[in-house]
This record gives structure tokens, sequence and C-alpha cells, in this order.
């Protein structure tokens, strides 16, 4: 196991410079995501428009994997619909519990090293459960703020 | 000082991490054992596993004797003036909910208030919550100031005529901070409430004297003092106990049952239903004539000045900010600090890799956090088999943790 595996250049920098981060003053969706246990909080925001996620947002503190894998997802979500949205949400936690990657061309990829290190996969599968515990009761017409944790076991 | 061959005592100690030297600094969370411990419980097992307080035979005269044996050696190890006022129990969370249950439902009414500090770890909240909601009390919390002292002044507007128990630290597990218990049990007293000391992070760390103190009951745990985990202890002043309802119900705990109601034992017994963990409550002797070995002075002093230099050394990397007392005197060996630009579980991992085993978290004590604007922060802990090199090893590992962390952000100098 060496550091390198867990804190690949683009994590870092996904890290230290967030992309799509704040808040979202029109969101259609907004999720709170929190691991107490670990001090990781995220709160993250979608806009909509004609069932197609238009912008993503997030803020929050917590680790750089959990930071970084939010930062990255953001980017990943623009202008797909929300069905594509939770299909990808899928393959990022099936990535993430040993699977192969379905995100080899993206700065996602570099999350598959931190596999390596158990205790932190559910840093990394933060923002995607809360995502898709958000589009979920979207989609059951509770658009509410609501809370997703991956402290418990999914 | 404490002198360094007392590692070799810790086989834990002596194993590799990661291909590095093992550098321990989690005590606050679990002590590592002694052999000498782990020894006796496997002689325990081997020589006279028994059921206490039941046999007639040989075996179980000679465990209920060494069980008894190891009540006398905790009630000495604190002052109680009877070993009768030590209840076994599982460990300090046990011993507060013991009390919340019993002495608090059957004296805390509609309107009472019980006055806690912003400095608790979970298990001296929690109970107390419960049975706050259950009679319809209320929940006060002394405050505690930017040095990590409490705000004593404040005191004197909390205590009221309504207060009628003060539940806290002695030494907080996030902080260090030492509290003035003398002084504000001898306040809690005259304005009539009683005192609960949680001791799980000091009776481990230096002496304490139940009658010095003054106070009422006094929670601790073996696992944080060379002892097993499991085991634990509630000091309470004999009226006290006798006063209070029995706990959980069973065996062991009653005089006579009958179809429609019992008679309990006296204290200690009334408390202790079913089989007791015996094994870890006698080895739990072991464990403090191995620590008396050094006396509590001795290891209070060797933390003091473990704790002064790691001060020191911590506020020479930069970008790392360390919380609780400055002073050495108000605090002991558990460290919580940040270091800006890296999350605790970071800083955790990183120092993982290099051998050293640091907590990374809200250490239970979620209220203390907010009160300093943290969802986490890392903790190194200290006890008797630490070493300055330990530290040097830490402050080390800070400067990877910098090094990784500090080029891609904007670190302000502190």
């Amino acid at each position: 196991m060496a550091l390198d595996d867990l804190y690949r250049e683009v994590i870092l920098d996904h890290y230290a410079h967030p992309r799509n981060r704040g808040h979202l003053a029109d969101a259609h969706i907004t999720v709170e995501g929190a691991n107490p246990l670990c001090g990781d909080e995220l709160s993250i925001y979608v806009r909509l428009e004609d069932g197609v996620i238009q912008d993503v947002h997030f803020e929050g503190r917590g680790c750089s994997i959990s930071q970084a894998s939010a930062s990255m997802m953001t980017e990943e979500m623009r202008g797909k619909t929300l069905a594509e949205a939770r299909g990808l949400v899928e393959s990022f936690k099936a990535m993430m519990h040993g699977q192969a990657s379905a995100f080899d061309e993206t700065d996602l990829a570099a999350l598959q090293g931190v596999r390596k290190f158990p205790v932190r996969v559910k840093c990394a599968t933060l923002a995607w459960v809360a995502l898709a515990q958000g589009i979920d009761e979207f989609q059951q017409g509770k658009p509410a703020a609501v809370r997703a944790t991956t402290e418990a076991p999914e | 000082m404490i002198p360094e061959r007392v590692r070799e005592d810790f086989p834990i100690l002596q194993q590799r991490m990661h291909d590095k030297p093992l550098v321990y600094l989690d005590s606050a969370a679990t002590s590592q054992k002694p052999r000498i411990v782990l020894e006796a419980l496997t002689r325990y097992y081997e020589e006279y596993n028994a059921n206490v307080h039941r046999g007639i035979y040989f075996l179980a005269e000679k465990a209920t004797q060494a069980y008894e044996d190891a009540r006398v050696r905790v009630a000495r190890f604190i002052n109680a003036p009877r070993p009768e006022e030590i209840v076994f129990t599982r460990g300090t969370t046990e011993a507060i909910n013991l009390v919340a249950y019993t002495w608090g439902r059957a004296n805390i009414r509609a309107g009472d208030e019980i006055l806690l500090t912003e400095m608790e770890h979970h298990s001296n909240i929690v109970p107390w919550q419960l049975l706050a909601a259950e009679q319809g009390a209320r929940l006060r919390y002394l405050p505690f100031d930017g040095a990590g002292r409490l705000a004593l002044e404040e005191l004197d507007t909390l205590l009221t005529e309504r207060t009628k128990l003060v539940a806290l630290t002695h030494q907080s597990n996030v902080l260090g901070t030492i509290t003035p218990v003398e002084e504000i049990t001898r306040r809690a007293h005259a304005a009539g409430a009683l005192v609960l000391v949680d001791g799980a992070q000091s009776v481990p760390h230096m002496p304490v004297d139940v009658q010095a103190l003054g106070c009422d009951f006094l929670a601790f745990s073996a696992h944080k003092m060379c002892g097993p985990t499991g085991a634990g202890a509630l000091w309470a002043r004999y009226d006290l106990l006798d006063a209070m309802p029995p706990f959980h119900g069973g065996g062991e705990m009653i005089m006579l049952v009958q179809l429609d109601s019992s008679t309990y034992k006296d204290p200690p017994y009334k408390f202790e239903a079913g089989t007791p963990n015996i094994a870890d409550c006698i080895v739990w002797a072991t464990a403090i004539d191995y620590l008396e070995g050094f006396g509590l002075a001795a290891i209070r002093e060797h933390e003091r000045q473990l704790t002064r230099y790691a001060l020191a050394q911590l506020r020479e990397v930069r970008g790392v900010r360390v919380y609780g007392p400055e002073d050495v005197e108000q605090r002991g060996g558990a460290i919580a600090f940040d270091v800006q630009g890296a999350h605790p579980h970071d800083v955790a991992q990183v120092l993982d890799q290099e051998g050293i085993a640091v907590r990374a978290g809200h250490h239970c004590a979620q209220p203390l956090h907010r009160r300093l604007g943290l969802s986490a922060s890392t903790r190194a802990s200290l006890y008797l088999y630490n070493t300055p090199g330990d530290i040097d090893t830490l402050t080390r590992g800070l400067e990877v943790v910098r090094r990784l962390f500090t080029p891609r952000t904007a670190v302000r100098d502190r």
C-alpha cells in the first residue's frame, strides 16, 4: 500500500481547486451528505432543465477523498438525464467496490486507488450516494432537502 | 521520566507497521497491555476459572477470592473508604448509565436541572439526555474558553436550587484539560447538587483520590489503564448506593426471590446481576499493580514532561494548530490539533503510513468540536510507554503531511 495510490495528483488537484463549488440558489434538488464519524459534510445542489441536469454544485468540508470525489462528480453529471445520472452512481459504486471501471477516460479513474484503503471507500462514495438519494426522493415527489450517509452499511 | 525500556513490557509495541517501528499515540482511546496482564489473564483461565459467589469447591472459592481482592485493589487505588463502594461495570459508559437509570430515575423530577460541561464525552451527555427526556428535566452546560478551560465565572449563574447533579469530566479526552473538580464539587454541594466525575481519562494518568476530590460518583475503565476491555467501575458513597434502586435484575443481586417480588443484596452486589466479568476484573488488579510499580505521580510527571515537549515541537510545524491549555499543569497528554489544508482523516492516513497511530474524527465529543468550529480533529495521546522519540516521529510525519497537502493550497503562516 503506497500513499501515492490514494493521493493521486489529480485527486489532490480537485481537493485544492474544487470545481463547481458553492451554493446553487435555484436548485431543484438539495441533498446533505454527512459521515459524522469522519467529519465529512457535503451539500449537493442540482438544477434541472427539461429533465436534464444543467448544473451540479457542492459545498462542504471533509477529507481530500470526499471533496475530490464530489468535485469530479459535478463535472461528470452535467448534461445527463436523471436516469443516466442514477446509472453513473451505480457504476461508480461498483468501481469503488472492486468492479471494472467505467470511467477510464475521466479524472474519476484516479479514485480506484482508494479501493486499497477500504475504510476510505465511504469517503469517496458519500457525494454519489447523497446525489442518488436526492434524485430518488425528487422523483418520488419529495423535493425537500434530504440527508444521506455512507457510514451505515449501504 | 519513566525509562524507555518500559516499552519492552508491551509485546504489541515490538511490531513494525508498514515497515516502520510502531508509534502508538492513541492511548486515550485504549491503552496497550503489558505482558504480565496478558499472562495473568491466561493464568486465570488455565488455573482457576470458575463462577464466583456460588461454588463450594476450591476453584470457585479461589476465583471468588481473586474477584473480591480485585475490588479491594480498585478501591484502594482511588482511596475509596470501603471496597463495597466499588461496583464493577463494563466500563465508564455503563457506570454513568447505572447512575442515570437508578439514582437518576429515583431523584430527578420535572423541572430539575443537570449541569454538564461543553467538553464532555458523549457517554457523559447521552445518558443524561435520556433521563432528562424521561423525567422532564433540563440539561445545562458550563462552557469553556478559548484556552480550553471551563468558564468557572459562569458557574454561579448555572448552579441553582434546581440543579440536582453536576456531571463533568476530570480530564478532557480531546483538549486534555484537567478540570478543577474539587472547587466545582465544593460549589455544587453548597448549592445542594451531587457531583459525578467521569474519570476515564484521569484515573489512568494521575493520582486520583475520591476523598480529596469530595465527589459523590466516579466512573472509570480498566482498558485505558493497561487493563483489559470490558471492565470498569462505578465508585459511589455507600449511603448513595444503599438508597439507589437496582440496575439490572437477575442472579447474584438478590437475597430472596418470590413469585411477585424479590429482595436485593446490599451494595455492591445489588448492582452486579448475572455472572460478572470475572477474568477481566481480576486482571485489572494486575494492571493496577503494574502502574503502581511506577507510581501514578511518576506517570503523571512523565506525561507532563512529554506533553510539554510535544506542545513545543508541534508549535514548530507550520500550519499546525493545537487545542487545549498551553500550560502543562492544567492539562494531560491528550493533544488535539489540526493541520491547515489537510483534513484530520488525511492526516491520520499519512501518519499511519509512517507507522504512527493517531485518532481522527470527533472523538465522541461532537458538542466540543462544534464549539471549536470544527467537525473533526486529529488527536495524539500519550502514556507511560511513549518517548520523546515518538514525538519526533510524529512531527516528522506531519512534515510529510504538509509536503503532500500544502504546495497545492495557499497556506497562511501562523
